[in-house]
């Protein structure tokens, strides 16, 4: 039918371009805010030390992100990343325990390398059921990885019979030392977890931009069956997000253990939220197809530089949640006028 | 402009007049989507307005059914001038529309969807019996044999149409506007809601009609409006009128939809051999046994009513459905087991029929869309190469004239005519040796059905390409193909080269012959 009636007036273009700039880049603009309203209320807020550890509490979170992002680009969600990043750790704890061998009466002390192996493969394996269910059994997502959710952390309560691996740090004797590096040391300064975060985001923002896989991606959220009809391996795409985030997840399990020198099963509650809300805070739209990296690592930003400037000052915990819900909801608030306008 | 107002078949005079728009004008900014628009709409009659997309059927009709307001002229009903604020209060005055998208719950029974917002309600809730009887009456006086408790998601589009027009007599209007409201329906269907529309016109409520489809239209219209680029071109009485005129007014030229290219014949390029198709159910087949065989540089032209099985037979042999038993040859290899992407690549493409929902992808550019289906030609290693990329986008912007500035543009921005040419100028990106195209007219107007059935002809002439289309109209099948294969219930039921006549091909295709 006709369309002319999208066209918009062309009055007023200078005050639309503001508001559209502000639009669009929102998300930077909000965290611009916030360091600046923190620095005046807080003196130790503005220094490069404090930037850099908020930025670590921040990796955590935008690990998770990233994987998010993939997952909602797809058109997916994955509530089971919080659950994966507790589980990851755990498994973490448990391989520097040592593994017994009853038969053989020894017990072996992997290497921290196949430690940190292993456990990123016990994320991809995570991913990859729930990529099979919802690819190939078509389960909604939402309740596939809902039930992963409570099906990882279960097994991480199992594994310890819910206490905590307190001792990661090995030993001499045994070759396995080192693992408190991920959470500890520092590369010109720089915290290793925010390396590994700058690293991942690269990587798959270059996936995302110049890869056929990436291409493939951003078709497939945005038009599954056209997709398909192009010759988009969509099954194939949809368990390689999940695969990816459960990888992401494991990651970010380690670095947080190793950060925390401990393995707790109820670690990363509800983080799988916080991911989300980076997300949508990012820009992603929820329906599939839209959204990128650079968009989340802000969103993740804004949720953590906020959360820690609250911390800072001085406010309580429970006003932290308050604040954290009222941005989330704000950021949704506006991906819908940007995309209600530009979709109509 | 020619603006008849004379003789009616009918006999009525002015005072049947219920509805006018004079001079009626809408502007988006410096746009004119209406430049004064004049006619009348009479009681107990059949108007149909005609014009290609962007021609301002759509602003008008949404003027007319109150949910946007004129910029200048006057809408006057019963002869005295009317302000609609909102569509709520155009249903008040008695008028309703049904939108080409049914805005019915699928998850309400009938009855709730026909009472969805106007609720009997008493003190003691909704009195649930009473709005049952007045259901019962309203499908029976629809001649609809439907239990106002069946959901909505379990009736057939045709039936789902019946709500809405009941829902509409349930407000009580005297006015219905339909928008395309035969562009889902089988042909049986469409029939039955032929019927009603003549039941309504006899009880007095006057029908405002709009469809591409206009051999169809003009089987049920009174008047005819036709508009182009916002402006009424003719309005006339049905005695006066006739195919060709309608055309003529719409696009102001005598149309042509071209003739078959003298190509050179090769090969059979794709093969059929005695392919079934299981149908929804799995127990008979939408497809039964076809066979089928298209050389190099031929166009086939496959007619067929709705339910022939012209779209499993194409999603079939693209790799969207499984086939039941037969044999899909492409250049003599079976390629029956292959998957979609390695029939794109062994060079077999489809063009869905459903553009929006099988070919574009809304949230990218038209340059993304474009090249959606041979990245691999511009992958390399592992990184795709921009440059490629913009020349694959380029050529393909080129070869199908896609009218846009480069590709950087949102493929919402493209009218319908030219996101078709972007989903067939992907498909050929892929540089197929054979290409099936569903309905490739479908929602397009006749100015670009013209460009895209050239662009066909230009591609099978000069890359040796064999193009199988589809279309329910029959005035495509005499256009560029070189044979035309009548598909009815599943089975080819005529094959006819190019020279044939119109009412050979329907009379072949099981349809009624009309005129």
């Amino acid at each position: 039918m006709a369309d002319i009636t999208t066209s918009k007036p062309a009055t007023g273009d200078m005050n639309l371009n503001i508001g559209k700039i502000l639009l669009e880049g929102r998300a930077f603009f909000a965290l611009v805010v916030i360091i600046v309203v923190f620095s005046f209320l807080s003196p130790v807020y503005f220094s490069a030390n404090n930037f850099l550890i908020m930025s670590s509490h921040v990796a955590i979170f935008g690990l998770l992100a990233i994987g998010m992002l993939l997952v909602i680009l797809n058109g997916g969600i994955d509530l089971s990343v919080g659950s994966t990043l507790g589980l990851s750790g755990v498994v973490a704890g448990f391989l520097m325990q040592g593994i017994e061998l009853p038969s053989a009466g020894v017990i072996l002390y992997p290497p921290v390398w196949a430690v940190v192996v292993l456990t990123v493969l016990l994320g991809a394996f995570v991913g990859a059921v729930n990529g099979v269910l919802i690819a190939f059994f078509r389960v909604p997502a939402f309740v596939a990885t809902l039930g992963m959710l409570y099906v990882a952390r279960g097994v991480a309560l199992l594994m310890t019979n819910g206490l905590t691996y307190n001792n990661l740090g090995g030993a001499e004797a045994l070759g396995n030392t080192g693992f408190d590096w991920l959470g500890f040391n520092r590369i010109a300064g720089v915290p290793i977890g925010v390396i590994i975060l700058a690293l991942v985001a690269l990587a798959i923002g270059l996936v995302l931009i110049r890869t056929a896989f990436g291409r493939w991606l951003y078709a497939s959220g945005g038009n599954e069956r056209a997709a398909e009809l192009s010759g988009v391996p969509t099954r194939g795409v949809k368990i390689s997000v999940y695969v990816l985030s459960g990888v992401c997840a494991a990651i970010a399990g380690l670095v947080l253990s190793s950060q925390l020198t401990s393995a707790g099963p109820t670690a990363g509650t509800t983080y799988e939220l916080t991911a989300i809300a980076a997300v949508v805070i990012g820009g992603a739209a929820l329906t599939g197809g839209r959204g990128n990296v650079r968009g989340t690592m802000l969103g993740a930003f804004v949720i953590g530089f906020l959360s820690d400037g609250l911390v800072i000052i001085g406010v309580s915990a429970y006003w932290q949640t308050v604040f954290t819900g009222a941005v989330i909801v704000l950021a949704v608030l506006l991906n819908s006028l940007q995309y209600g306008r530009a979709g109509r | 402009m020619t603006v008849q107002q004379s003789i009616d078949p009918k006999n009525t005079t002015d005072e049947d007049v219920v509805m006018s728009a004079r001079h009626v004008a809408k502007h988006y900014g410096p746009i004119k989507a209406l430049k004064g628009v004049n006619f009348d709409i009479h009681r107990g009659q059949v108007t149909t307005l005609f014009g290609e997309n962007g021609a301002g059927k759509s602003t008008l009709m949404k003027i007319l059914s109150g949910i946007i307001a004129p910029t200048s002229g006057q809408i006057l009903l019963d002869g005295a001038p009317v302000n609609f604020h909102g569509a709520n209060d155009a249903l008040a005055h008695g008028i309703s529309i049904i939108h080409q998208e049914l805005a019915l719950a699928p998850n309400l029974n009938v009855r709730d969807n026909i009472f969805m917002g106007r609720e009997i309600r008493t003190a003691r809730g909704v009195d649930f019996a009473k709005e049952e009887r007045i259901t019962r009456a309203l499908m029976k006086e629809l001649e609809e044999d439907l239990d106002p408790l069946t959901l909505v998601e379990d009736l057939r589009l045709g039936q789902q149409q019946i709500v809405e027009i009941a829902r509409a007599l349930q407000a009580k209007s005297r006015i219905l506007i339909m928008d395309e409201p035969t562009s889902a329906l089988s042909a049986s269907e469409i029939e039955i809601l032929f019927k009603v529309i003549n039941d309504l016109t006899a009880k007095g409520v006057s029908i405002v009609y709009i469809s591409h489809h206009l051999e169809e239209a003009l089987q049920i219209t009174d008047h005819a409006v036709v508009l182009r680029d916002g402006a009424m071109t003719a309005w006339a009485p049905r005695a006066e009128i006739d195919l060709e005129w309608i055309v003529r007014n719409m696009v102001g030229e005598n149309f042509d939809l071209g003739t078959p290219p003298d190509s050179k014949m090769g090969d059979p390029a794709l093969t059929i051999e005695n392919l079934c198709v299981p149908d929804a159910s799995g127990h008979g087949l939408v497809v039964d046994h076809m066979n089928l065989s298209v050389r190099s540089g031929e166009i086939v032209c496959i007619y067929g009513l709705m339910g022939a099985g012209r779209t499993e037979m194409m999603e079939c042999a693209a790799g969207r459905l499984p086939a039941q038993s037969g044999a899909i040859k492409l250049h003599g290899q079976d390629i029956s087991h292959l998957s979609i992407a390695q029939r794109i690549e062994a060079g077999l493409v489809l063009v869905p029929e459903d553009r929006q929902r099988d070919g574009l992808v809304p949230t990218m550019t038209v340059g993304q869309n474009l090249s959606l289906a041979s990245i691999a030609a511009f992958t390399r290693g592992l990184f795709t190469s921009r440059k490629d990329e913009r020349k694959v986008i380029e050529d393909s912007i080129r070869e199908v004239t896609v009218k846009t500035d480069g590709g950087g543009a949102m493929i919402g921005s493209l009218s319908g005519g030219n996101q078709q040419k972007v989903v067939i100028g992907k498909m050929l990106a892929t540089r197929p040796e054979v290409i099936l195209l569903d309905e490739p007219s479908r929602g397009i107007d006749i100015g670009a059905k013209a460009e895209v059935f050239k662009l066909l002809a230009r591609t099978a002439k000069t890359r040796g390409l064999a193009v199988v289309f589809s279309t329910s109209e029959v005035s495509e099948c005499l256009s560029i193909a070189h044979r035309i294969i009548v598909m009815n219930k599943g089975h080819i039921s005529a094959e006819f080269d190019h020279t044939v006549s119109k009412e050979q091909i329907m009379a072949a295709s099981g349809e009624a012959v009309h005129h």
